[in-house]
């Protein structure tokens, strides 16, 4: 590696564009140093200047009152009462999971875990946001299989519960799976930790695991597209430890607790360098690195390879220089490594020595000022095919329990089987108990609600309703169990934004994303972009997902979807029987076709607020909003998790049955309460669309047309897939 | 009854069984970091759950030659009580302290979620608030919680009524464990290790209080 030139060919191979090249070769005023390359390659790659997306991204909306932090610090803070905030933030790792799905996903968990804790805050959930290939593709199964073990892998050995999320299925993620880890801490409001470095001659310390050669030019690898050769890039897959990720946090917690740190950031994407030149330049210092310092776990390393390095589990801190010798020993007590690498200096730039030679000096502030910024060429996306008037081609009972069998809808019990969520002793709604996850804050009787959400064949049909969308169902699933939606994160996934199409699609997605913010006051406080998402020229589904928290202020408030005998079903919200883009259009009638839900955000706050003081106020026993296969799915899910049966009156007049019963219409609820009629008439009274739908009790789930179906028969239909494809090694066969 | 938590490097259920001991026992436990070795004034000593050393060798294998162990020996030796959950039975299994050992799960997977114990004997410290054959809940997360020992040990521990408990219907055992063992006494009774976690459940709030009469046991001793 050191034997090569440095020039334009090279710049090149690092992913550096002609231009931008120039552009480095002006800010130095000479041919930069191998190491040199490297970290403008790094800097200025997708993954880490967001060249292709920063200015778009402008338009979310990013503040409220209660947000303390909005995007730019290593993840969003909001204020969450009781003088608590919560630190929250979602991130990408889909390239390293389809090459090494096991690690991949491990390692993804815990970069976003130390986004968390370098903030100050204790970790206390994770969630995942997964999109595998078509279950009949020979290799959607290894993947699901080492991705959720590579989850649980690293969460439960960490200790932080795993709670929530969502899987879809889609042979657009064939060759590019999306692995999307979020992660929820807690901290004090007055003890938020920020990574802008201050005071020249301060200690730079690099604490945690030693740096090796694993996952170099990582953050290149996840600004390109695959072509089939994705294999060979298995090196530049990092490799996760997470029993040091334990001691890290629990080290970096007791220091964070003394008056010790200056500044903190994890060392992520592109490692050391990102670390020390974003920390630096946040804080208008110089930052002088002396690499002989850094606790290595192979010889012989190159400072192109130190700097490049994506080994885990590390940290670099500016401290108080008295404060040194007490960071030290609580380093040592947690056996990991402590090592002063470099000083603050007032020198505006990175000086990086190694073996008594200068690897790399850089002017910071070019570095970041000069990063390369795009307005892409967009092309307004395709409208997707029309959609026909439709008979009902099955009747509802046989399309329910195709619904309930279908991969994007069945019981994801064997995954959740995998993930400890219970460790915390926290966790007030298991996944599946709820719309959104409750963890209560230890010692408090407050609780943060936490989902993932997007709905990604929406977003292919109009990318700019399917992310109003995604941003809805993230504040309607908060707010059916009970909770205030405050903020959000976001993953934005898409494909190659040099194609005028995958743009168009990007550009969309934040403007119809903005939109729904702004009408929910639901601002974006973090997030990531992953684009590139392609193999062989074929991109992902524009996949924007969304990570919501909410707050309550009494966890014992919350409401699940477990249907209690003897209670009135009602659903909120109006019925128009729409079918575009609908699970059951795909599942049942074999078409991708039509417009998706339109979302109505004034309608979308009204029913919300509605049902959020319903439940506050008592008497709701249970509450599921309709999404995914419509409303006689949600009723199903209901009937299931309740263990519990109801008999459901017909629909309105003017719609067909499987109009109503299958069609996606968005801001709607389904609500067991105890007198249906009184909650109909106080709807009606708030201009709230409402409806009575029937009653619970009973083994069965009897439908209008008469048509009844055993509890037992529901649901080996709805759990039977995932365990047989996976564990008994079937072959998925699409049905209809 | 003085409860303490002992805290090995890679634990990480220890915040889960201090709040269930403050609720039991009115009071939080003393938490003591492995490299201490005082014992003095603890009646009980807890060994949690978690990934001791990241169970990176054999699980609770490196956990077994911390240098707390001879003061956890010496408490054992004494007669003081042990309560070892999850990766704490594994560590009381390598340390000797209990007999067999906890393999994979049968289906080679790690299982997350609640399972149904049955209650083998009432009248010991640790599940004297328990009726013997009570079936109770308890979330479970492991990977490797198959109770293993030879027939002749399993003869022995049945014969001398050391099982504390077993995976009973409607969840059944569900990692392989022999005998469908999920927790063993020693011989005087003064050390219980089990995988599941009774300490995930002491709230009504989290889904009930099935594990609460455990810790009630303790305290009331």
């Amino acid at each position: 590696m050191t034997a090569r030139t440095v020039d334009a060919a090279l710049a090149r191979e690092f992913g550096l564009a002609a231009g931008e090249y120039a552009r480095v070769l002006a800010i130095l005023g000479r041919t930069p140093t191998l190491a040199e390359l490297g970290i403008f390659s790094v800097m200025w790659s997708e993954h880490c200047s967001y060249k292709s997306s920063r200015l778009w991204l402008r338009q979310l909306p990013t503040t409220a009152p209660w947000v303390i932090h909005g995007p730019g610090e290593n993840a969003g803070v909001v204020d969450i009462g009781d003088g608590l905030a919560a630190v929250f933030k979602m991130e990408s790792h889909n390239h390293p999971s389809f090459i090494e799905p096991y690690q991949g996903a491990a390692t993804g968990v815990g970069g976003i875990m130390r986004d968390v804790f370098t903030m100050g805050a204790r970790p206390i959930a994770n969630l995942n946001a997964l999109r595998f290939g078509d279950p009949a593709h020979p290799r959607t199964r290894h993947i699901v299989d080492g991705v959720v073990r590579g989850i649980g892998g690293y969460g439960n050995c960490v200790g932080v519960a795993t709670v929530g999320g969502e899987v879809d299925f889609h042979p657009a993620y064939n060759g590019n799976p999306l692995v999307n880890a979020m992660t929820v801490g807690v901290a004090r409001r007055d003890r938020i930790f920020l990574s802008a470095a201050a005071g020249v001659g301060n200690p730079v310390v690099y604490v945690g695991s030693k740096t090796g050669r694993d996952g170099i030019h990582g953050a290149t690898m996840a600004s390109a597209a695959f072509a089939g050769d994705s294999e060979a890039k298995r090196p530049t897959v990092q490799v996760g430890d997470p029993f040091t990720e334990k001691l890290l946090i629990e080290a970096c917690l007791e220091l964070m607790a003394t008056d010790a740190i200056v500044a903190i950031q994890d060392m992520g994407a592109a490692g050391l360098t990102s670390s020390s030149v974003e920390m630096a330049g946040k804080g208008g210092v110089g930052i002088a690195l002396d690499l002989d310092a850094v606790p290595q776990r192979e010889a012989g390393m190159t400072a192109y390879e130190m700097m490049l390095s994506e080994s885990q589990e590390r940290m670099l801190m500016v401290l108080r220089p008295e404060r040194e010798a007490l960071a030290r020993a609580i380093f040592a007590k947690w056996e990991l490594d402590f090592s002063v690498i470099g000083r603050l200096t007032d020198s505006g730039r990175i000086v990086v020595r190694h073996r008594g030679r200068i690897e790399a000096d850089i002017p910071l502030a070019p570095l970041a000022d000069q990063a390369p910024l795009y307005r892409r060429p967009t092309a307004p996306p395709a409208p997707p095919p029309p959609l026909h008037r439709l008979p009902d081609p099955a009747g509802l009972a046989p399309a329910l329990l195709r619904l309930l069998a279908c991969p994007d809808l069945c019981a994801r019990t064997w995954i959740w089987d995998q993930y400890d969520a219970t460790v915390g002793g926290q966790t007030v709604k298991r996944p599946g108990a709820a719309d959104a996850a409750v963890v209560r804050i230890e010692g408090h009787a407050r609780a943060l609600a936490l989902t993932t959400d997007c709905t990604p064949r929406y977003c292919a049909a109009d990318a700019a309703q399917g992310a109003a969308q995604a941003v809805a169902e993230a504040w309607r699933n908060l707010t059916a169990v009970g909770a205030t939606p405050l903020a959000l994160t976001d993953n934005l996934n898409f494909g190659n934004p040099e194609r005028p199409e995958v743009m168009g699609q990007l550009v969309a997605a934040v403007t119809g994303m903005a939109a729904a913010c702004r009408a929910l006051d639901f601002p974006v406080v973090s997030g990531n972009v992953s684009l590139y998402n392609e193999t062989d020229g074929r991109s992902v589904l524009p996949t924007p997902a969304i990570g919501g928290l909410g707050v309550m202020e009494d966890a014992a408030q919350a409401v699940g979807i477990a249907l209690p005998a003897g209670h009135d079903l009602v659903l909120l919200g109006a019925a128009t029987g729409h079918l575009g883009q609908s699970l059951w259009l795909r599942e049942v009638a074999g078409q991708a076709a039509g417009w998706p839900p339109q979302v109505d955000l004034p309608a979308e706050r009204r029913v919300g607020d509605f049902v959020r003081a319903r439940i506050r106020a008592g008497g709701v026993a249970a509450c599921h909003d309709v999404s995914d296969g419509g409303l006689l799915v949600a009723v199903a899910e209901m009937v299931l998790a309740g263990d519990v049966g109801a008999a459901l009156l017909p629909g309105p007049d003017g719609l067909t049955p499987h109009g109503f019963w299958f069609g996606e219409e968005q801001a709607r609820y389904v609500l067991a309460v105890g007198d249906g009629a009184a909650l109909v008439a106080a709807a009606l009274a708030a201009g709230v669309p409402a409806r009575r739908l029937g009653t619970t009790g009973g083994g069965d789930l009897t439908l209008p047309d008469g048509a009844t179906i055993s509890l037992m028969t529901l649901r080996q239909a709805h759990e039977r897939f995932l365990p047989d494809w996976l564990e008994q090694g079937r072959e998925f066969q699409a049905q209809g | 009854m003085n409860a303490a938590i002992m805290l090995f490097p890679g634990i990480n259920r220890e915040r889960d069984m201090a709040i269930a001991l403050t609720r039991s026992f009115g009071r939080p436990p003393r938490m003591i970091w492995h490299r201490e070795a005082d014992l003095t004034g603890i009646d009980v000593v807890v060994i949690p759950g978690g990934f001791s050393y990241g169970d990176y060798l054999r699980c609770g294998a490196m956990a077994a030659h911390s240098p707390c162990m001879a003061a956890i020996r010496a408490h054992a030796v004494r007669g003081g009580y042990i309560l070892g959950v999850c990766n704490g039975f594994q560590i009381l299994t390598e340390a000797g302290l209990l007999p067999g050992a906890l393999l994979r799960n049968a289906n080679l997977r790690f299982i997350a979620r609640d399972c149904c114990l049955r209650v083998e004997r009432g009248d010991t410290v640790f599940t004297s608030h328990y009726q013997r054959g009570q079936v109770f809940r308890a979330p479970m997360a492991h990977g490797d919680g198959n109770y293993f020992a030879d027939p002749a040990t399993l003869d022995r521990l049945e014969g001398e009524g050391l099982v504390a408990f077993r995976y009973a219907p409607p969840v059944g055992n569900p990692n392989g464990s022999a005998r469908d063992i999920a927790g063993i006494l020693s011989p005087n009774l003064r050390v219980l290790g089990l995988m599941p976690h009774p300490e995930d459940l002491v709230d009504p709030l989290l889904g009930g209080e099935d594990g609460k009469p455990l810790f009630d046991s303790l305290a009331a001793a």
